[in-house]
């Protein structure tokens, strides 16, 4: 099938199958620390693909490979990978995947499921859809952002320590970001 | 399948290596347990010594690489872990290169002469060896009166309490399989 960048009815999206270009896009995450300030890090190994039917049935698939996460201290890294956090030996992957999608205009709504460490949840997601337009070397692109507000605790990882005069070390609402240049594959 | 035994009692006649015992004494033939005999040999962990490990840090990093799991049977010195089993943490968290503890499945027991068979050091050993990175069974064995508390053939004299280390070295040695299974 000759690619196509038709928007359907039914969902708003482009019909085609879309690839991200892993360079262009990131997935990071956000969460309150010592109850004073927001701390961030994010996932380089990640992977995701936008599929959409002629009908504008979408599916959405993305993967970030737990052990690449990256933060500013190696000592803080060994922890988030080791049991106590994302426990990458036994759980090397966090998986998402959607068939519900609405865009209206610029917005875009996804509802999916988000499975951290075997555990799945419902996840609902918002942001921004741009595109698609004709990039560079006359790739067709796709830009989605989104954004996504989860209970880590749900996911069990549940990691805490008490602060001497009260209070917890971590937040457990954690945000969760994506930013997604998606290329036009077929 | 072999299981490392630290005690954190240096005393040769101690509880806690009377505990690590009657725990080998539980094993299947297929599964070992080695006592670690070096831990007074480790020195306090200073980071100008990093580069170079003390043979006593390099003996504790192998004896622990070379195990499938740990089992730690601790006292309890003013209501927490001794210094010297807290330092051989310390220095076994360390290494990035090799950090022998990450992921490692580790199961903390404890023996005390009073009542509370070394609760909290047990709690506070559990939270360091996990953010050392091991995967901690989330279980303690606090033996109380650990002077009335072996019989003469080294095993403890309660039954529920042999019955728990039971079921901490089965934990034990099914995260160790699961782990080699991977």
């Amino acid at each position: 099938m000759a690619p196509t960048t038709e928007v359907t009815t039914e969902t708003g999206l482009p019909q085609g199958t879309w690839r991200i270009d892993p360079v262009h896009s990131s997935a990071a995450f956000a969460v309150k620390h010592m109850g004073v300030s927001t701390f961030q890090g994010r996932f380089e190994g990640i992977d995701a693909t936008l599929s959409v039917g002629e009908d504008g049935t979408p599916w959405l698939v993305g993967v970030a490979r737990t052990d690449s996460i990256v933060v500013k201290d190696e000592n803080l890294r060994a922890h988030l990978l080791s049991p106590e956090f994302f426990d990458v030996e036994r759980y090397p992957e966090i998986r998402f995947a959607s068939d519900a999608i609405r865009v209206e205009g610029d917005e875009v709504a996804v509802e999916g499921d988000l499975t951290i460490k075997d555990r799945t949840q419902r996840v609902e997601a918002g942001g921004r859809i741009h595109g698609p337009i004709t990039g560079l070397g006359d790739s067709i692109r796709l830009g989605i952002s989104l954004e996504a507000i989860v209970d880590r605790t749900e996911f069990g990882i549940d990691w805490n320590a008490e602060l001497p005069q009260g209070g917890v070390a971590l937040g457990d609402d954690v945000k969760l970001t994506v930013e997604l240049e998606l290329v036009l594959v077929a | 399948m072999r299981i490392l035994g630290i005690s954190g009692s240096l005393r040769r006649d101690s509880y806690n290596r009377r505990l690590l015992r009657a725990a080998a004494a539980l094993l299947p033939p297929e599964l070992e347990l080695v006592i670690f005999e070096g831990l007074k040999g480790v020195p306090p962990f200073d980071e100008d010594d990093e580069p170079n490990p003390p043979i006593g840090v390099r003996t504790l990093r192998e004896a622990i690489a070379g195990a499938d799991a740990l089992l730690i049977a601790t006292p309890e010195y003013n209501s927490s872990i001794p210094g010297q089993l807290k330092n051989a943490v310390d220095w076994a968290s360390r290494s990035p290169s090799n950090p022998v503890l990450l992921n490692r499945p580790v199961a903390v027991i404890g023996a005390s002469t009073g009542m509370f068979g070394a609760v909290w050091a047990q709690a506070e050993l559990r939270k360091a060896v996990a953010s050392a990175g091991a995967r901690v069974i989330d279980r303690e064995l606090p033996v109380g009166y650990a002077a009335e508390a072996f019989a003469e053939d080294g095993n403890l004299v309660d039954d529920e309490m042999t019955s728990r280390l039971g079921e901490i070295l089965t934990e034990l040695r099914v995260a160790a399989a699961q782990r080699a299974a991977a």
